[in-house]
């Protein structure tokens, strides 16, 4: 799975989540939760959701991985060859 | 501890199967107009029953519906909407000084099932259960979500009390304004139960599932051909304020609740009681402080069981069977059961006959059961009354809990 990939997947699933934000525009860079209504209830959706929908596990310790788009992407890619 | 202990109802908000709002059920009610459709129910195939087809998002944003449950956000829907027809300047209110009490018949369900669901589509795993499970079934659940969306900071609960759960809401919020411990309150009961497939599998169990070709005629209460319960949803929210208050501030007053009473019949799970329905009706009576012949109209709770109306019916008859200008209506032909929040929605839609005098009355009775024969019945076409004082509504559910409301007219 190509990078641009995984963050497409990463940018759907924020959706579902947080279905009130405009996620067109987010900035890889900056944190998500600067950046959008995010709480950590969100995030536990957003793990629960890249485990059903594709089978990734994050554990906890790796949360903070999750915090921009672009740590998910560099994050989450090798996770999903 | 000097404050008004009269208290009425000024603002309402709903939605029903066939109505939104007060005005839309009103006229369907009274236009004989069913809300009953033919849904699909997981594992079951088609059945009918009463879905709302209010605006979730109209006082909700995506996010916390997203989190909540169908009863929260029925609940916010008629919460909103009761405020906002109570006319009352919501944002000058001390929240502290507000209570939420809503009557359920049950929570969780939905959520449980659907989790359930889930869990057989991945092997077992419980990892995937998720963890908003706990907030969403938790029973104070509709209640808290009505809360959090209108940051009141006063006490929020519900009652669990079967089908009885939308007068027992209302109860409970008047008792509270008579205790001082809340100065405004937002009353009645909500139900999601037409998003579960075990209350129809239940239902279905005990041989007391409505069915029909046509959804619309399907639930038939007092017929000698009824077949059942047609399970819905629903939601019915009152304001209540102390009758000093809302005249003060000139609120538009819909009537004054001056009598109630709840019992049990201590005798069954599920088959009803006629002397203690009869014993709760007298008991509402006596706490109104009025004789049986001013009630001009009995809304029964008439779910279509041959149980159900045959013992309610003669608890009415018991009471009321002398009474020449007292009439008899139902609902749940229009709506089918609403489950917590059948006994506010109803007695809604009773309401504006204080104004116009009309009686709605109970649809899809074609032939009356020898057994359920009372003079003054409202069958499948309103009625027109010269004066309506009193309306005395009955809700009554599973493990034998009565409750009956009395209204007066404000003047």
């Amino acid at each position: 799975m190509t990078t641009d990939e995984v963050k497409q997947i990463v940018i759907d699933i924020i959706a579902d989540v947080a279905p009130d934000e405009d996620v067109t525009g987010i900035n890889a860079e900056e944190s998500l939760r600067d950046q959008l209504d995010l709480d950590s209830m969100d995030f536990l959706d957003i793990v629960m959701e890249l485990r059903k929908r594709h089978k990734v596990e994050v554990p906890s310790e790796d949360y903070p991985k999750l915090a921009t788009l672009a740590s998910c992407v560099s994050y989450l890619t090798p996770k999903m060859q | 501890m000097n404050k008004d202990n009269r208290i009425v109802i000024t603002g309402i908000g709903l939605t029903a199967p066939n109505g939104n709002n007060l005005a839309e059920f009103r006229e369907n009610l009274i236009q004989a107009k069913s809300g009953i459709t033919l849904e699909e129910i997981r594992y079951m195939g088609k059945h009918p029953a009463g879905l709302c087809d209010f605006d979730e998002f109209k006082y909700q944003k995506k996010k916390t519906r997203r989190r909540g449950t169908r009863a929260g956000s029925v609940a916010i829907y008629a919460a909103n909407e009761a405020i906002v027809d109570s006319g009352i300047d919501f944002d000058s209110l001390d929240k502290d000084r507000v209570g939420t009490y809503l009557g359920i018949t049950e929570h969780g369900n939905v959520e449980t099932e659907e989790e359930i669901f889930l869990l057989h589509q991945n092997n077992l795993d419980t990892t995937f259960w998720s963890h908003h499970h706990n907030p969403r079934t938790v029973a104070n659940s509709p209640a808290g979500e009505v809360n959090l969306n209108l940051k009141i900071t006063g006490p929020h609960y519900t009652i669990g009390s079967a089908c009885a759960g939308g007068n027992m809401g209302l109860i409970q919020g008047v008792q509270q304004l008579m205790l001082d411990e809340v100065d405004f309150v937002l009353a009645g009961g909500v139900s999601e139960s037409a998003q579960t497939f075990g209350i129809f599998a239940a239902f279905a169990a005990q041989g007391a599932l409505a069915s029909h070709e046509d959804p619309t005629r399907a639930s038939r209460p007092l017929d000698v051909d009824r077949n059942g319960i047609v399970i819905s949803e629903g939601g019915c929210i009152y304001t209540l304020e102390r009758r000093d208050a809302a005249v003060a501030r000139g609120a538009k007053i819909y009537g004054e609740i001056t009598g109630y009473a709840v019992n049990t019949d201590a005798t069954d799970f599920v088959l009803p009681n006629t002397d203690r329905q009869t014993q709760c009706i007298e008991k509402a009576l006596k706490k109104a402080n009025i004789t049986k012949d001013q009630i001009d109209i009995v809304n029964m709770h008439a779910t279509g069981t041959n149980a159900g109306d045959i013992n309610e019916l003669a608890a009415v008859k018991n009471v009321f069977n002398d009474c020449d200008d007292t009439f008899v209506n139902f609902t749940k032909g229009h709506i089918g059961h609403c489950m917590g929040a059948a006994g506010a929605l109803e007695l809604a839609g009773n309401l504006p006959s204080f104004k116009d005098g009309i009686i709605h009355p109970g649809i899809n009775c074609e032939n009356l059961d020898p057994e359920c024969e009372m003079k003054n019945l409202v069958l499948n076409e309103a009625k027109k009354k010269e004066k309506v004082d009193y309306i005395l509504n009955n809700s009554f559910g599973m493990l034998g809990i009565n409750s009956s409301v009395i209204i007066k007219k404000h003047i």
